[in-house]
């Protein structure tokens, strides 16, 4: 029974993780750059969540704004942060996305204060099945996050947009020569990176209900590290890596000789995968044109 | 007189010092198939670039059916009628021959679909859907390509890469197609199906083309017309068999 339990909580924070890898995977693919402040969308969407469920009382409510808002913030951002450096070097790229990152995790704590706010969910008695016990919470994560990863695979592979997504990730030069708006495309995909960050913040508050303005590093930091070894850019490497690394996090957990050494277990894992498959475990390699 | 279809005027590009393309005028009518041939390094490519928005030119500037296309995006100009395919095949590697087409077809109106109603799966979705598919089914019929259609198009042989590249820019419904040394690579069997497949396309889908190629004989067989490029300047132009009897243009490519 308690096999069973580990399994539904490490596949519900394996969720969590994939819905945030997908953001970082799919912006990487389609915009060719590793945006660091994704992470801190999730502490966005939690605050907003906060807030909104002090304002309402109402989990729905609360992440339907938190979503919008995130999705706001994160075409805001692209718009007046990266867009500019369009053709920049990765590096400025990439010191300009710490640099947001750094910018959104003041901008909150001059919001709301260094200390840790706690967010008041509606308690739920855990479902009892014999000697199985399970969150309630739990199951509405992982049973969301599989729809969500779902409809987006749907998304991708049978729409214009998601089509035109996985084109400009392949060749954006020869996907602008087919008439497409490579421009509008990289807007709607941070738009689908930020509304999943929103749904993840969601989540991992019904996990640890406390937020502060770094909530988001660390899930934010595993989540990359689940898009590196699925294999950066790929759609079902990110949901796989996610998976993988939610379902270690929870076993390790429940060893109590192991558990003190969880995170540097899973990252031992990343560093072990990029020297065997330096491609991540889905990721293909590109083979440089001479 | 014929309509004109695209036109260069003066058109020039530098990189640096080097003069890659220089006056270059060429006016091409209605349902023409034009060559444009040279030595290698003569430009040809360059001219597609700058045909394609890939380049800006720094000299001239062209038109499609008299409106001006300098300075536009490479994205607008496909818009407004000229297609492309590359010399060094740049297919959509990783997905499968029907959804390459598809990515072309999807700028078409017809074909339009709000983000909404493909994210809730509403019934327009779906008729879209059904509609780009069997179109797109339609164009790989003609390229031979249908069987395949599932098969992710880096799997597929060389030849048939081409011309899923042809079917691509077709899809996104051209009045003029550059196809960048459509033949290369194919054994004479295969170039001579291409021919007809050109003929047949132009006549079909009501387009202009201008191609770039090596293989004498294809342009010779198909070219109503030929410009004939060496470092970046015209050589000569005409009528293919003129132009390719020039005795300017025999010594450039064979030297002396």
């Amino acid at each position: 029974m308690e096999i069973i339990t580990t399994l539904i909580n490490g596949l519900s924070i394996g969720g969590i993780y994939a819905m945030i890898a997908l953001g970082y995977t799919m912006v990487y693919g389609i915009a060719k750059m590793l945006n660091f402040a994704h992470g801190d969308i999730i502490m966005v969407g939690g605050y907003t969540i906060y807030v909104f469920m002090n304002i309402t009382g109402h989990p729905l409510i609360a992440v339907a704004v938190a979503v919008v808002f995130c999705v706001l913030i994160g075409v805001t951002i692209e718009k007046v942060a990266y867009k500019p450096l369009r053709g920049a070097s990765p590096l400025a790229v990439l010191i300009t996305a710490i640099g947001v990152s750094y910018l959104l995790q003041s901008l909150a704590q001059i919001i709301f204060g260094s200390a840790p706010k706690m967010v008041q969910f509606p308690d739920i008695k855990p479902i009892q099945i014999g000697s199985l016990k399970i969150q309630v919470y739990t199951l509405i994560t992982l049973v969301a996050s599989i729809i969500v990863m779902v409809l987006l695979t749907l998304f991708v592979k049978y729409t214009n947009i998601g089509r035109a997504m996985l084109a400009t990730s392949e060749d954006r030069s020869a996907t602008e020569l087919m008439g497409i708006n490579v421009n509008s495309v990289i807007t709607i995909t941070f738009a689908i990176g930020s509304a999943l960050a929103a749904l993840a913040g969601l989540f991992y508050l019904l996990k640890a209900p406390n937020i502060s303005n770094t909530f988001g590093s660390m899930p934010g930091i595993k989540a990359f590290t689940a898009a590196v070894i699925g294999g950066i850019g790929s759609i079902p490497g990110a949901m796989l890596g996610g998976i993988l690394l939610g379902m270690v996090e929870a076993i390790s957990y429940n060893i109590p000789a192991i558990a003190p050494y969880t995170d540097a277990i899973e990252f031992l894992i990343l560093i072990v995968i990029l020297l065997v498959k330096p491609a991540g475990i889905l990721g293909k390699r590109r083979r440089e044109k001479v | 007189m014929e309509q004109i279809v695209l036109e260069t005027k003066n058109l020039g590009i530098t990189f640096g010092g080097l003069k890659a393309v220089q006056d270059v005028n060429i006016s091409i009518k209605k349902n023409q198939i034009y060559g444009l041939v040279g030595p290698n390094g003569a430009g040809k490519t360059t001219i597609f670039n700058l045909l394609t928005g890939v380049y800006q030119p720094t000299t001239g500037s062209f038109f499609l059916c008299g409106s001006e296309l300098k300075g536009k995006s490479q994205e607008t100009i496909n818009h407004s009628g000229i297609a492309r395919t590359f010399q060094n095949i740049r297919l959509f590697n990783n997905m499968s021959v029907i959804r390459n087409v598809m990515v072309g077809l999807s700028n078409q109106p017809e074909y339009k679909c709000g983000f909404f109603t493909s994210v809730l799966r509403l019934p327009k979705h779906f008729k879209v859907e059904n509609a780009m598919r069997n179109k797109a089914k339609e164009l790989l019929k003609i390229f031979d390509l249908y069987e395949e259609r599932n098969n992710l198009s880096c799997n597929l042989p060389y030849g048939k890469q081409r011309k899923l590249e042809i079917a691509r820019a077709l899809a996104t419904n051209p009045t003029v197609l550059l196809l960048d040394e459509p033949a290369a690579g194919m054994n004479p069997n295969e170039t001579a199906d291409l021919m007809d497949t050109i003929r047949f396309i132009r006549d079909k889908f009501d387009v202009t083309v201008l191609l770039i190629e090596h293989d004498m004989k294809f342009v010779s067989g198909l070219c109503d017309e030929v410009t004939v490029l060496n470092f970046g300047t015209v050589l000569a132009q005409g009528t293919t068999k003129d132009a390719l009897n020039d005795p300017e243009v025999i010594k450039a490519y064979i030297g002396g």
